[in-house]
């Protein structure tokens, strides 16, 4: 595939994953996030984190396939990147909507000018905050995603891969299955006993993960056979 | 800023209750129309007949307590966020499934230890007692509460009835299980069970709920018949019952037996006790603002005055 043709295609990816955002900004201007939008933002949030790493994580699997495939890998760092971008937004609502903070009244205050009602708002949230992160594993877990996440976004840029080294770069990166396994233990320990709503995500999980040895071993031994028909 | 542009939730947003209803209706009646034709046809009784009975008005007289002081949850939002698991375990599922749920006919059995077990039909337990309104603070388990006028009587009345033995400690409910009607999805032990010590069941705060803003009950708040526990986690309050049943030993619920370290048999709303995997101290008040405010929760969801002394000398944080 030429580089112009990814050139464009890569701008299409772009578009297209921006949808869901632009579905979030509708729901929220029409006034459709439902009943409780703290948590509805908090599991589309979530969802969207999940789906665009496992998209940017079925990327090695899908490529191995063939070999007329292999310019697919020009799109796995901006899918990476958007399951950051969601990742943040998701750990925003934790911290602006889901502890508690009023954010519409910080809004409010803001335009006032009246800096200590924020302040004093922040304050009394604060220590609900530290105590999840103390004490509750889905959050423990939510968080340790989040920082592997953010650690893969800021040495994403080329020339952080040269500066760094091909190998240790790699390294870094393969954290990324980390992350995903972790985010969905982080969904399962969310959800109450019985409910088998993460189900989805984990079997696309288990499948983009054991896609890598199963290939692996397919080429193995497609390889040994050429090897024996040559000999 | 976007957040600062947001329109408030405006009453006049609520779809009219006729529209609603005669839409369904229309859904629904056509719905039954092609069935029975289809049916008739085939000469054959018909095997599914829609819930053709939507909901209607409730004569009412105003309840025994004042009601609460905060405003009122738009009705449309307490019909479209809920927890029925039997119809799926997303919040909006309820509302996207129960139209199956067929309410009539539809009976209650009372048995168990007590003088006057019998099957009631459900118009009848209807007709039982006056109908009050009572405007309850409603708190969820997931840490959001709503304020709803909800529309019964004393469950007392009920029990009165059934007049149970004296060695009958606690009542059981038992709701609906039907896989004709409802998803019930895996991962749980049909029928949904829940359950009260005779003494909570016996309080009159202890709603047999039939309805609420002024109608019928919707099919996904537990239609035809429900009861309304206030001062325990909306999970103790059993939907779409089909049994109450009368017992010596705490009977098993659901909830205590998917989780025992998570939701125990008395789940009495306790600020100072915290769900393993959130803090119980604060509640989303869900009401006309589009972003919820966060507010303190309040011992016994503000009901301790009067429920209080029924658990004079227990250890709240051990039977949590």
């Amino acid at each position: 595939m030429s580089n112009r043709t990814i050139r464009i295609l890569k701008v299409l990816v772009f578009l297209a994953a921006l949808v869901p955002v632009a579905g979030i900004i509708w729901q929220f201007q029409t006034n459709n996030l439902g009943a409780d939008p703290v948590n509805t933002l908090t599991h589309e949030t979530g969802d969207w984190t999940v789906y665009m790493l496992l998209a940017s994580l079925a990327v090695t699997p899908l490529r191995r396939l063939s070999p007329t495939l292999a310019w697919l890998i020009r799109f796995r760092r901006m899918l990476g990147l958007w399951a950051f971008f969601w990742a943040t937004l998701h750990l925003l609502t934790y911290v602006l909507l889901f502890s508690g903070f009023d954010l519409p009244g910080a809004f409010t205050a803001l335009r006032a000018g009246d800096l200590h009602t924020i302040v004093a708002d922040w304050k009394a949230v604060w220590p609900t905050m530290v105590e999840d992160i103390q004490k509750r594993r889905f959050i423990q877990v939510g968080m340790l995603a989040y920082v592997i996440l953010l650690s893969l976004a800021v040495t994403s840029p080329q020339w952080v891969l040269r500066k760094m080294g091909g190998k240790s770069w790699q390294t870094l990166h393969r954290t990324v299955y980390g992350a995903a396994v972790l985010g969905i233990v982080h969904y399962w320990w969310l959800v109450k006993a019985g409910n088998r709503a993460p189900m989805k995500d984990t079997v696309v999980l288990a499948v983009m993960l054991l896609a890598r040895p199963a290939t692996k071993w397919l080429q193995e031994r497609l390889a040994t056979r050429r090897k024996l028909a040559a000999a | 800023m976007l957040i600062g542009k947001a329109p408030e939730f405006k009453s006049s947003d609520i779809t009219p209750r006729e529209k609603f209803l005669n839409r369904r209706n229309l859904i629904f009646g056509g719905l039954a129309a092609a069935g029975v034709a289809y049916e008739w046809h085939k000469k054959m009784p018909p095997l599914y007949t829609p819930a053709v009975e939507a909901s209607s008005k409730l004569v009412t007289v105003p309840g025994k307590f004042p009601p609460v002081s905060d405003a009122v949850t738009p009705a449309g939002k307490a019909t479209s966020y809920n927890n029925f698991y039997e119809f799926g375990t997303d919040k909006g599922d309820p509302k996207a499934n129960a139209g199956k749920l067929r309410v009539r006919p539809w009976t209650i059995k009372i048995e168990g230890l007590c003088n006057n077990p019998k099957t009631v039909d459900i118009d009848s337990l209807l007709k039982f007692k006056p109908l009050e309104d009572r405007t309850y603070r409603f708190r969820c388990v997931e840490a959001w509460s709503m304020i709803i006028p909800w529309v019964g009587y004393p469950l007392a009345e009920l029990i009165k009835f059934a007049d149970p033995k004296p060695q009958a400690k606690f009542v059981e409910f038992t709701s609906l299980a039907d896989r004709s009607q409802m998803e019930l999805p895996g991962g749980f032990d049909w029928p949904y069970k829940e359950g009260l010590r005779m003494d909570e069941a016996m309080h009159p705060l202890a709603l047999l709920t039939f309805g609420s803003y002024g109608q019928t009950l919707e099919n996904q708040q537990g239609a035809p018949v429900r009861v309304i526990v206030p001062w325990k986690y909306g999970f103790k309050s059993a939907k779409s019952i089909v049994k109450i049943r009368f017992t010596d030993k705490q009977p098993e619920t659901t909830w205590n037996d998917m989780a025992s370290n998570e939701y125990g048999f008395y789940s009495n709303v306790n600020p100072t006790h915290n769900h393993p995997r959130w803090s119980q101290a604060h509640e989303r008040r869900i009401d006309t603002s589009v972003f919820p405010k966060t507010i303190a929760t309040l011992p016994f969801n503000g009901y301790g005055n009067e429920v209080a002394s029924l658990y004079n000398g227990m250890d709240l944080n051990r039977y949590f």
